[in-house]
C-alpha cells in the first residue's frame, strides 16, 4: 500500500485551505458589491475587478489544481471526505476570528465530520486494482520515452 | 410548489456534481500521478496531457451545470436548505458512483466516513 508522502498531505491541506479561503473571499467581494443580480451582467463583470473577488478566484484556481492533483493519486471516495474539514475550518474561523456563536448542533456536526475524516484517513488512499492499470500506463509511457 | 422546485434543484445539483467528480477523477487517473509526471516531464506536459483528456472537458461542463443549477436552486429555496442538502447528497452519491463507475474499493470504513460527513454537513447547517 503506497504511503502518502508529506507533500501529498500538503496537497490535501491545500484543497481544504484554498477552497475555504477562496469561497469566503468571493462571498465577501460579492456582498461588497451590494447584491449584484444576474440581470446586470456588467455588474458581474466589474465584480472581477474588486480585489477580494480577484484573489478569491485565484485561490479557487489553486484549489482546483490541488484537487486535480489529489485525484491523480488518490480515490475520489478518499479525497472527498478527507477534505471535508473545510466545513469545520469555516466554522472555527468564524468562531475564533469573528466571534460567531456555534450552537450545540453545529458542534455535533463538527464532531461527526471530524470523525468521518479520521475514519477515511486511517484507511488506504487508493484502490490497489487501479494501481495495476496505473503501473501499466506508466510503463507504457516509459516505453514511448525510450 | 416552490418546495418541489427546490428539491428538484437539489437532486439536479447532486447528480451534476457527482457526474463531474466521477469524470474528473476518471480523467486524472488516466493522466497518472501528476507529481511524478511533473518531475519527469515538466509542468507543461502535465497541463497538456490533462487538457487532451476528453473526459476532463466533460467533467468541467458537468461542474458548470452544477454551478448554474446551484444558482437556480438558490432562487427557489433557502441557502440553508439547498447548500447542505445538495452537499450531503453529493457525498453519498459519490460513494455509490465511485464504486460502480470507478471501481473504487468502497469498504465499510469509507461508507461510514461518507455517511458521517453527510450527516455532519446537515447538522452544521441547522
Amino acid at each position: 500500500m503506497p504511503q502518502l508522502t508529506f507533500r501529498k498531505y500538503l496537497v490535501l491541506a491545500g484543497i481544504t485551505v484554498f477552497s475555504t479561503a477562496g469561497d469566503s473571499l468571493l462571498a465577501r467581494g460579492m456582498k461588497g458589491l451590494g447584491g449584484a443580480s444576474l440581470h446586470h451582467l456588467s455588474g458581474l463583470l466589474l465584480a472581477v475587478l474588486s480585489p477580494s473577488v480577484t484573489v478569491g478566484i485565484i485561490l479557487l484556481l489553486a484549489f482546483f489544481a490541488c484537487y486535480m492533483s489529489a485525484l491523480s493519486w488518490a480515490d475520489l471516495t478518499y479525497v472527498l471526505p478527507a477534505t471535508s474539514l473545510a466545513y469545520v475550518l469555516v466554522a472555527l474561523v468564524g468562531h475564533f476570528r469573528f466571534h460567531e456563536q456555534i450552537s450545540p448542533t453545529r458542534w455535533l456536526g463538527i464532531a461527526l465530520i471530524t470523525a468521518g475524516v479520521g475514519f477515511v484517513a486511517a484507511g488506504p488512499s487508493v484502490t490497489p486494482q487501479r494501481q495495476d492499470s496505473l503501473d501499466a500506463s506508466h510503463s507504457f509511457s516509459q516505453e514511448v520515452k525510450s | 410548489m416552490k418546495e418541489i422546485h427546490a428539491w428538484a434543484a437539489i437532486g439536479i445539483i447532486g447528480l451534476a456534481a457527482t457526474t463531474g467528480d466521477v469524470l474528473l477523477s476518471y480523467s486524472m487517473k488516466r493522466v497518472g500521478d501528476v507529481g511524478e509526471l511533473w518531475k519527469r516531464r515538466g509542468l507543461l506536459t502535465v497541463i497538456g496531457r490533462v487538457l487532451r483528456t476528453p473526459t476532463f472537458a466533460l467533467g468541467l461542463i458537468a461542474m458548470g451545470v452544477t454551478f448554474y443549477s446551484l444558482l437556480f436552486g438558490l432562487s427557489w429555496g433557502n441557502l440553508s436548505l439547498v447548500v447542505p442538502a445538495s452537499a450531503s447528497l453529493t457525498f453519498v452519491a459519490n460513494a455509490v458512483a465511485a464504486r460502480i463507475f470507478l471501481h473504487e474499493r468502497v469498504g465499510r470504513r469509507r461508507w461510514i466516513a461518507a455517511l458521517l460527513v453527510a450527516a455532519g454537513v446537515v447538522l452544521m447547517a441547522l
